[in-house]
Protein backbone atom coordinates (compact mmCIF):
# COMPACT_ATOMS: atom_id res chain seq x y z
CA UNK A 1 0.00 0.00 0.00
CA UNK A 2 1.15 3.30 -0.72
CA UNK A 3 1.21 6.34 1.58
CA UNK A 4 -1.63 8.13 -0.90
CA UNK A 5 -3.74 4.65 -0.71
CA UNK A 6 -3.68 5.04 2.76
CA UNK A 7 -4.62 8.80 3.12
CA UNK A 8 -7.73 7.97 1.00
CA UNK A 9 -8.63 5.03 2.56
CA UNK A 10 -8.24 6.28 6.08
CA UNK A 11 -9.12 10.05 5.06
CA UNK A 12 -6.16 11.30 6.29
CA UNK A 13 -5.27 14.58 6.28
CA UNK A 14 -1.78 15.47 4.35
CA UNK A 15 -0.05 18.59 5.94
CA UNK A 16 3.68 17.91 4.84
CA UNK A 17 5.69 16.29 2.68
CA UNK A 18 3.56 15.25 -0.14
CA UNK A 19 6.51 14.65 -2.54
CA UNK A 20 6.89 11.22 -0.41
CA UNK A 21 2.99 10.26 -0.94
CA UNK A 22 4.12 7.34 -3.31
CA UNK A 23 6.31 5.68 -0.78
CA UNK A 24 5.63 2.50 0.01
CA UNK A 25 4.44 1.27 3.69
CA UNK A 26 4.82 -2.37 4.86
CA UNK A 27 4.57 -1.87 8.27
CA UNK A 28 2.94 0.13 11.22
CA UNK A 29 4.87 1.38 14.20
CA UNK A 30 3.15 3.36 17.72
CA UNK A 31 5.30 5.08 19.98
CA UNK A 32 5.91 9.02 21.79
CA UNK A 33 9.78 7.98 23.25
CA UNK A 34 11.67 9.29 20.29
CA UNK A 35 14.55 6.98 21.72
CA UNK A 36 12.58 3.75 21.81
CA UNK A 37 11.21 4.62 18.26
CA UNK A 38 14.55 5.44 16.89
CA UNK A 39 15.94 2.13 18.39
CA UNK A 40 12.81 0.00 17.40
CA UNK A 41 10.93 1.11 14.44
CA UNK A 42 10.81 -0.55 11.29
CA UNK A 43 12.33 0.78 8.51
CA UNK A 44 9.45 1.75 5.62
CA UNK A 45 6.65 1.72 8.54
CA UNK A 46 3.73 4.59 9.02
CA UNK A 47 4.81 5.65 12.61
CA UNK A 48 1.98 6.83 14.68
CA UNK A 49 2.77 9.37 16.88
CA UNK A 50 0.80 12.31 19.20
CA UNK A 51 4.16 14.52 18.99
CA UNK A 52 4.43 17.62 16.42
CA UNK A 53 7.72 18.92 17.16
CA UNK A 54 10.34 19.18 14.05
CA UNK A 55 13.15 16.24 15.69
CA UNK A 56 9.80 13.29 14.61
CA UNK A 57 11.24 14.15 11.10
CA UNK A 58 14.61 13.70 11.65
CA UNK A 59 13.68 10.12 13.29
CA UNK A 60 11.85 9.15 10.24
CA UNK A 61 14.69 9.76 8.00
CA UNK A 62 16.93 7.89 9.36
CA UNK A 63 14.65 4.57 9.86
CA UNK A 64 13.42 5.03 6.71
CA UNK A 65 10.07 5.09 7.20
CA UNK A 66 7.45 5.74 4.97
CA UNK A 67 4.86 8.19 6.81
CA UNK A 68 4.51 9.90 9.86
CA UNK A 69 0.99 9.96 10.85
CA UNK A 70 0.37 12.66 13.66
CA UNK A 71 -2.47 10.90 16.21
CA UNK A 72 -4.85 12.34 18.77
CA UNK A 73 -5.91 15.44 16.91
CA UNK A 74 -2.47 16.84 18.12
CA UNK A 75 -0.76 19.52 15.17
CA UNK A 76 2.11 19.77 13.90
CA UNK A 77 4.69 22.56 14.69
CA UNK A 78 5.17 24.65 11.56
CA UNK A 79 8.90 24.01 11.42
CA UNK A 80 7.67 20.16 11.60
CA UNK A 81 6.45 20.44 8.02
CA UNK A 82 8.93 22.57 6.78
CA UNK A 83 11.53 20.17 7.40
CA UNK A 84 8.71 17.43 6.24
CA UNK A 85 9.00 19.21 3.01
CA UNK A 86 12.37 19.15 2.39
CA UNK A 87 12.70 15.37 3.50
CA UNK A 88 9.96 14.52 1.43
CA UNK A 89 8.78 12.77 4.72
CA UNK A 90 4.78 12.59 4.54
CA UNK A 91 3.23 14.28 7.63
CA UNK A 92 -0.75 13.10 7.82
CA UNK A 93 -3.22 13.61 10.66
CA UNK A 94 -5.88 11.83 12.27
CA UNK A 95 -7.66 13.24 14.55
CA UNK A 96 -8.46 10.11 17.17
CA UNK A 97 -5.99 7.90 18.88
CA UNK A 98 -2.78 6.01 17.88
CA UNK A 99 -5.02 2.43 18.56
CA UNK A 100 -7.72 2.86 16.81
CA UNK A 101 -6.05 4.07 13.36
CA UNK A 102 -3.18 1.17 14.46
CA UNK A 103 -6.04 -1.67 14.17
CA UNK A 104 -7.46 -0.01 10.66
CA UNK A 105 -4.32 -0.34 9.55
CA UNK A 106 -3.32 -4.22 10.38
CA UNK A 107 -7.41 -5.21 9.56
CA UNK A 108 -5.79 -3.42 6.07
CA UNK A 109 -2.86 -5.68 5.75
CA UNK A 110 -0.51 -3.25 6.90
CA UNK A 111 1.80 -5.40 8.78
CA UNK A 112 -0.42 -8.27 9.00
CA UNK A 113 1.46 -11.46 8.55
CA UNK A 114 -2.05 -13.31 7.61
CA UNK A 115 -2.79 -11.01 5.03
CA UNK A 116 0.29 -11.82 2.75
CA UNK B 1 41.84 10.58 29.17
CA UNK B 2 41.55 8.23 26.32
CA UNK B 3 41.65 10.92 23.04
CA UNK B 4 42.38 8.32 20.27
CA UNK B 5 42.94 4.79 19.87
CA UNK B 6 45.47 4.89 16.63
CA UNK B 7 45.77 1.07 15.38
CA UNK B 8 42.92 -0.08 17.03
CA UNK B 9 42.10 -3.77 16.55
CA UNK B 10 39.69 -6.29 17.85
CA UNK B 11 42.67 -7.70 19.76
CA UNK B 12 43.68 -4.75 21.59
CA UNK B 13 43.30 -5.12 25.42
CA UNK B 14 41.67 -1.25 25.21
CA UNK B 15 39.08 -0.07 28.07
CA UNK B 16 35.88 -1.21 25.32
CA UNK B 17 32.43 -2.11 26.05
CA UNK B 18 31.54 -5.56 24.01
CA UNK B 19 28.52 -4.11 22.87
CA UNK B 20 28.15 -7.36 20.14
CA UNK B 21 29.94 -10.01 19.60
CA UNK B 22 33.59 -9.65 17.58
CA UNK B 23 32.85 -10.64 14.34
CA UNK B 24 35.98 -9.25 12.20
CA UNK B 25 35.86 -10.07 8.61
CA UNK B 26 38.56 -9.19 5.77
CA UNK B 27 37.67 -6.22 3.13
CA UNK B 28 35.29 -6.66 0.78
CA UNK B 29 36.38 -6.38 -3.11
CA UNK B 30 34.40 -3.03 -3.02
CA UNK B 31 36.06 -1.18 -0.09
CA UNK B 32 40.04 -3.16 -0.34
CA UNK B 33 41.40 0.23 -2.30
CA UNK B 34 39.28 2.48 -0.83
CA UNK B 35 40.90 5.52 0.85
CA UNK B 36 40.53 6.25 4.23
CA UNK B 37 37.68 8.50 4.31
CA UNK B 38 37.03 11.04 7.85
CA UNK B 39 34.10 13.73 7.78
CA UNK B 40 33.13 15.55 10.72
CA UNK B 41 29.95 17.88 11.60
CA UNK B 42 29.61 20.56 13.97
CA UNK B 43 26.97 20.33 16.63
CA UNK B 44 25.59 22.99 18.84
CA UNK B 45 24.42 22.69 21.86
CA UNK B 46 20.51 23.10 22.62
CA UNK B 47 19.98 23.58 18.74
CA UNK B 48 16.81 20.93 17.93
CA UNK B 49 15.91 22.72 15.00
CA UNK B 50 19.26 20.99 13.06
CA UNK B 51 19.38 18.19 15.42
CA UNK B 52 19.81 14.82 13.45
CA UNK B 53 21.30 17.04 10.59
CA UNK B 54 24.57 15.33 10.64
CA UNK B 55 23.37 11.83 10.95
CA UNK B 56 21.26 12.69 7.57
CA UNK B 57 24.39 13.77 6.18
CA UNK B 58 26.28 10.65 7.77
CA UNK B 59 23.30 8.70 6.18
CA UNK B 60 23.39 9.82 2.98
CA UNK B 61 27.21 9.72 2.68
CA UNK B 62 26.92 5.52 3.83
CA UNK B 63 24.47 5.21 0.88
CA UNK B 64 26.51 7.10 -1.68
CA UNK B 65 29.47 4.42 -0.62
CA UNK B 66 27.46 1.42 -0.98
CA UNK B 67 27.44 0.47 2.58
CA UNK B 68 24.40 -2.61 3.69
CA UNK B 69 21.48 -1.03 4.50
CA UNK B 70 21.19 -2.77 7.98
CA UNK B 71 25.11 -1.89 8.61
CA UNK B 72 24.12 1.86 7.35
CA UNK B 73 20.80 1.61 9.69
CA UNK B 74 23.00 0.90 13.00
CA UNK B 75 25.41 3.58 12.58
CA UNK B 76 22.31 6.34 11.87
CA UNK B 77 20.76 5.20 15.41
CA UNK B 78 23.84 5.62 16.91
CA UNK B 79 24.63 8.94 15.13
CA UNK B 80 20.88 10.61 16.23
CA UNK B 81 21.91 9.36 19.84
CA UNK B 82 25.14 11.06 19.87
CA UNK B 83 23.77 14.08 18.59
CA UNK B 84 20.56 14.55 20.90
CA UNK B 85 22.93 13.13 23.79
CA UNK B 86 25.20 16.54 22.62
CA UNK B 87 21.74 18.99 22.26
CA UNK B 88 20.48 18.17 25.36
CA UNK B 89 22.93 17.58 27.70
CA UNK B 90 26.89 18.53 26.48
CA UNK B 91 28.45 21.69 25.67
CA UNK B 92 29.15 22.25 21.82
CA UNK B 93 30.28 19.08 20.10
CA UNK B 94 31.76 17.06 16.72
CA UNK B 95 30.37 14.21 15.39
CA UNK B 96 32.71 12.17 12.77
CA UNK B 97 32.24 9.32 10.68
CA UNK B 98 35.43 7.55 9.20
CA UNK B 99 35.55 4.86 6.86
CA UNK B 100 38.37 2.80 7.08
CA UNK B 101 38.37 -0.59 4.65
CA UNK B 102 37.20 -3.20 7.36
CA UNK B 103 35.25 -0.57 9.50
CA UNK B 104 33.14 2.28 10.41
CA UNK B 105 34.37 4.42 13.25
CA UNK B 106 31.57 7.27 14.57
CA UNK B 107 33.15 9.50 17.25
CA UNK B 108 30.84 12.25 19.58
CA UNK B 109 32.83 14.44 21.58
CA UNK B 110 31.56 17.54 23.47
CA UNK B 111 32.48 20.03 25.98
CA UNK B 112 29.60 19.92 28.33
CA UNK B 113 29.64 18.76 31.69
CA UNK B 114 30.67 15.09 31.39
CA UNK B 115 29.40 12.40 32.78
CA UNK B 116 29.48 11.71 36.30
CA UNK B 117 28.54 7.88 36.49
CA UNK B 118 29.69 6.39 32.78
CA UNK B 119 28.09 2.63 34.62
CA UNK B 120 24.64 4.26 35.59
CA UNK B 121 24.41 6.33 32.51
CA UNK B 122 24.96 3.02 30.30
CA UNK B 123 21.91 1.45 32.21
CA UNK B 124 18.55 1.65 30.03
CA UNK B 125 15.86 4.10 31.81
CA UNK B 126 18.57 6.61 33.96
CA UNK B 127 17.86 9.36 32.14
CA UNK B 128 19.28 13.20 33.30
CA UNK B 129 17.10 14.88 30.97
CA UNK B 130 14.59 17.68 32.44
CA UNK B 131 10.77 18.21 32.10
CA UNK B 132 11.20 19.71 28.51
CA UNK B 133 12.88 17.30 26.99
CA UNK B 134 10.41 14.74 28.46
CA UNK B 135 7.87 16.68 26.99
CA UNK B 136 9.25 16.36 23.58
CA UNK B 137 9.71 12.50 24.18
CA UNK B 138 13.06 12.53 25.23
CA UNK B 139 14.50 11.31 28.08
CA UNK B 140 13.65 7.51 27.70
CA UNK B 141 17.40 6.55 28.94
CA UNK B 142 17.82 4.63 26.21
CA UNK B 143 20.38 6.89 24.24
CA UNK B 144 23.44 5.29 25.65
CA UNK B 145 22.06 1.84 25.29
CA UNK B 146 21.16 2.03 21.77
CA UNK B 147 24.47 3.26 21.23
CA UNK B 148 26.01 0.01 22.43
CA UNK B 149 23.52 -2.40 21.61
CA UNK B 150 23.65 -1.09 18.08
CA UNK B 151 27.51 -0.38 17.53
CA UNK B 152 30.10 -3.82 17.69
CA UNK B 153 32.63 -1.31 20.13
CA UNK B 154 31.54 1.12 22.31
CA UNK B 155 33.97 3.18 24.13
CA UNK B 156 32.73 5.89 26.86
CA UNK B 157 35.00 8.29 28.13
CA UNK B 158 33.90 11.04 30.40
CA UNK B 159 34.21 12.88 33.49
CA UNK B 160 32.19 15.49 35.48
CA UNK B 161 33.05 18.96 34.14
CA UNK B 162 35.20 17.61 31.47
CA UNK B 163 33.53 16.82 28.66
CA UNK B 164 32.74 13.74 27.15
CA UNK B 165 34.10 11.26 24.02
CA UNK B 166 32.38 8.36 22.65
CA UNK B 167 33.54 6.44 19.83
CA UNK B 168 31.66 3.57 18.10
CA UNK B 169 33.40 0.95 15.95
CA UNK B 170 31.42 -1.03 13.37
CA UNK B 171 32.68 -3.85 11.44
CA UNK B 172 32.00 -3.91 8.00
CA UNK B 173 30.22 -7.01 6.73
CA UNK B 174 31.29 -8.95 4.03
CA UNK B 175 29.40 -8.75 0.74
CA UNK B 176 26.35 -11.51 1.35
CA UNK B 177 27.08 -11.57 4.59
CA UNK B 178 23.76 -10.13 6.83
CA UNK B 179 23.42 -9.53 10.74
Amino acid sequence: MLVKDLVEKFDLAVTGGKSGLDREVTEGYCGDLLSEVMGNAPAGCAWMTVQGHQNIVAVAVLREMAAIVITGGQIPDAETIQKADQEGIPILQWPDSSFSLAGRLFSAGVGNPASE
Amino acid sequence: MLATLPGLTENDNLPLINARPARITAPSENFKHMSQLKKSFHIKSRDFIRAGEASINIQNLLKSMDFDPSLIRRVAICGYESEMNVVMHGGDGTLSIEVDSDRLILEITDDGPGIEDIDLAMQAGYSTANDDHREMGFGAGMGLPNMKKNSDRIQVDSKKDDGTLVRMIFFIPEKGETD
